[in-house]
């Protein structure tokens, strides 16, 4: 065995039982009323339910791995599996090295007690010796920018206070396996720059190994080399980032922006509906991130029932921080005589580099002015564009 | 940063695999995680008397309170026996001992449920919980030992060679303590009910034992045979005589309240071993 393994994991797996709500005993007098009645049928009722299985891999010293997949994948429940917080039912993890997991930010913080009581105890809680949080301390405190609140209770902190302390802590945790969990979207934006940077630093320094799980693609982009893909509780896809993160992006049927409604559901007006609308990329397929050196597309499907002459078919587009950005509709081309009742198409293509990193959202319209049609949904559809270059800094 | 480079082993340090029936007895983690225990106490601690006016002066004030009441009530109402001592110092020393068993019952019960997030977020061996509730109590105990002192001196006693049993017996007064809070803790996580239960139970044991009164006042018979099942009776009994020099513990029922102490400890350990691998996917 190569000496600089620091994470094997051999067939891994967790089954929760899950019993239905109706026959599931939650206080000790229905457990026994449920014994007394049937003592014989044990977990009748009871569905199975495999979060993980049969995930294998290996993490070496110094590599940064990504794990990514959506809601549901199992992430979570493998962290937790690697951090000791709750058993595997089948396989094992051996874990060459001590281990520091940071689930959440902010674990173990006391609102009462003032920032240097809490650093003391979060960094207890994380697994820091008090010579260690001793030594530390300073730098903590500088990292989080917090040093004239230090012997002020936290709870009148304000919350970006509070999580920049909180980060700053877990920050300095030093062990050989660092395990994170979503905690990088805290903060403000140059704050949040700067935990990505420590991180970064974490894992660079001295080859300790770092386990990213993130929705944020950008940020697993940036920091990790290697990833691994979970769907349904596999491992589907372990291989160089880039990769990994296109074949998510391929399996995310949520994360392909689009949005299509029934007839019913629809918004509609006056002989108009809507039937479909979405978010292209270069290649033509509907794609919820979006580098931001290809050319994309939103598309508008719709259904007239009659002629509509006048009509205008169009979208608006914000930042998810509700900035305007632009909107479109189709007055200067379209054709008032081509629009013959039925399926119709308009869209509206962008060329490369138009659009900064970040998130979008679209909301669509379509009227005929001091005519029957005036539709206009809510924000509906969210894409972001990704910057890969910036990254670098 | 001068930390000891992790030598390159080929053994892990870590092996993750599904629970194991017999590793309840290993205790080893608690003295790993011994700067947690503590800090975890001594945030019990601090919270217990922030934004108090009288902060640690209520670790004295309320078995003083306490003895006051009992020394009225039996002692002036119901003109109970209290062996020759002043009722008061009779009293205190029991609700001193009493206090320290429900405190470390109700501290050590809770501490899962009222640290769920802890549970679920982060590893460490989750026996610290109930233990550091112990701990945080016995600090209390300390204080209201001093002011034990005190009245002791003031009532003119001098303390006999019988003083040095009374380690033994809080040491054993402990162990059933912290043994129903281990079993009581675990139990909370799945049954809620135990929140409910454990205050009754526990005002049911204060008049069920020798807090304000002596064993002495209970009449022969069948009340007697009854009263002498429960375990904790000749714990606080005993501790009071060997405090204030007066009476005796049978070693019979001295010897009885142990093995029950210790088989209630060692059950609570196991029980609460065995479910604490559950305990994040239950909370």
């Amino acid at each position: 065995m190569s000496s600089d393994l620091v994470i094997s994991a051999r067939g891994v797996g967790k089954t929760f039982r899950v019993a239905s709500t109706q026959h599931r005993a939650t206080t000790l007098a229905e457990l026994v009323a449920q014994k007394l009645r049937k003592p014989f049928t044990r977990h009748q009722r009871e569905r199975e339910f495999t979060a993980l299985d049969d995930v294998s891999f290996e993490v070496r010293r110094g590599e940064v791995l990504g794990i990514i997949g959506r809601n549901g994948a199992g992430k979570s429940t493998l962290l937790k599996i690697l951090s000791q917080i709750t058993p595997p039912t089948r396989g094992e993890i051996d874990l060459y090295g001590r281990v520091g997991s940071l689930l959440e930010v902010g674990t173990g913080f006391h609102p009462e007690l003032t920032g240097r009581e809490n650093i003391y105890l979060n960094g207890a809680i994380l697994g820091m010796s008090r010579a260690e949080i001793g030594r530390e301390f300073d730098d903590i405190v500088s990292f989080a920018e917090t040093e004239q609140f230090l012997d002020v209770p936290v709870k009148r902190y304000s919350s970006g206070m509070y999580v920049r302390l909180a980060f700053s802590v877990a920050a300095h945790l030093r062990p050989d396996i660092l395990i994170v969990d979503e905690v990088l979207a805290v903060g403000d934006l140059a704050f949040q720059r700067k935990c990505l940077g420590k991180m970064d630093e974490v894992a660079r320094e001295d080859g300790r190994a770092v386990l990213l799980v993130s929705h944020n693609a950008a940020a697993v982009r940036a920091l990790c080399g290697r990833a691994l893909l979970l769907d349904r509780g596999q491992v589907v896809h372990d291989g160089e980032v880039n990769d990994v993160l296109r074949s998510y992006l391929d399996i995310e049927p949520s994360g392909a922006a689009v949005l299509t409604w029934t007839d019913k559901t629809a918004p509609q007006e006056g002989g108009f509906r809507y039937s479909s609308v979405s978010v292209l990329n270069s290649r033509g397929e509907p794609a919820a991130v979006l580098s931001h050196d290809e050319p994309f597309t939103i598309r508008l499907e719709y259904e007239l029932d009659r002629p509509l002459p006048g009509l205008r078919v169009g979208f608006l587009m914000q930042t998810t921080e509700g900035v305007e950005v632009c909107g479109s509709n189709d007055v200067h081309v379209a054709d008032p005589e081509e629009r013959v009742p039925g399926r119709q198409v308009s869209e509206c293509r962008f060329p490369a580099h138009v659009l900064n990193e970040g998130r979008y959202q679209l909301r669509f319209g379509a009227d005929v002015p001091n005519g029957p049609v005036y539709i206009l949904t809510p924000y509906c559809l969210e894409f972001s564009v990704e910057d890969h270059e910036r990254h670098g800094e | 940063m001068a930390e000891p480079a992790t030598p390159a082993v080929s053994v892990p340090m870590v092996r993750i695999r599904p629970p194991q029936p017999w590793e309840a007895l290993d205790l080893s983690g608690l003295w790993r995680y011994r700067d947690l225990l503590l800090a975890l106490a001594v945030r019990d601690i601090k919270l217990r008397y922030r934004q108090t006016v009288l902060g640690v002066l209520w670790v004295l004030l309320q078995p003083l309170l306490g003895a006051g009441i009992f020394a009225f009530v039996f002692g002036r109402v119901a003109r109970l026996d209290s062996g020759g001592e002043p009722y008061v110092l009779f009293a205190y020393a029991g609700l001193v001992v009493w206090n320290l068993f429900s405190g470390v019952v109700l501290k050590a019960s809770g501490s899962l449920l009222a640290n769920a997030s802890l549970v679920s977020k982060v590893f460490f061996p989750r026996l610290l919980l109930p233990f550091s509730g112990a701990l945080s109590t016995l600090l209390d105990f300390a204080i209201s030992l001093i002011v034990g002192v005190i009245l002791l001196c003031v009532s003119g006693h001098t303390p006999g060679p019988a003083l040095l049993l009374a380690p033994f017996w809080l040491f054993f007064l402990l162990l059933l303590a912290t043994g129903i809070g281990l079993l009581s803790s675990a139990l909370a996580v799945s049954y809620r009910d135990v929140v409910h239960v454990l205050p009754v139970g526990l005002q049911f044991l204060l008049y069920g034992s020798p807090v304000g009164y002596t064993i002495a006042v209970i009449p022969d018979g069948l009340p007697r045979m009854l009263y002498k099942l429960n375990p904790l009776a000749p714990l606080i009994e005993g501790f009071r005589v060997s405090v204030l020099g007066h009476g005796f513990v049978g070693l019979r029922s001295g010897s009885y309240a142990c093995v029950v102490a210790t088989l209630i400890f060692v059950t609570g350990l196991i029980v609460f071993r065995r479910m604490e691998r559950q305990f994040a996917d239950v909370i």
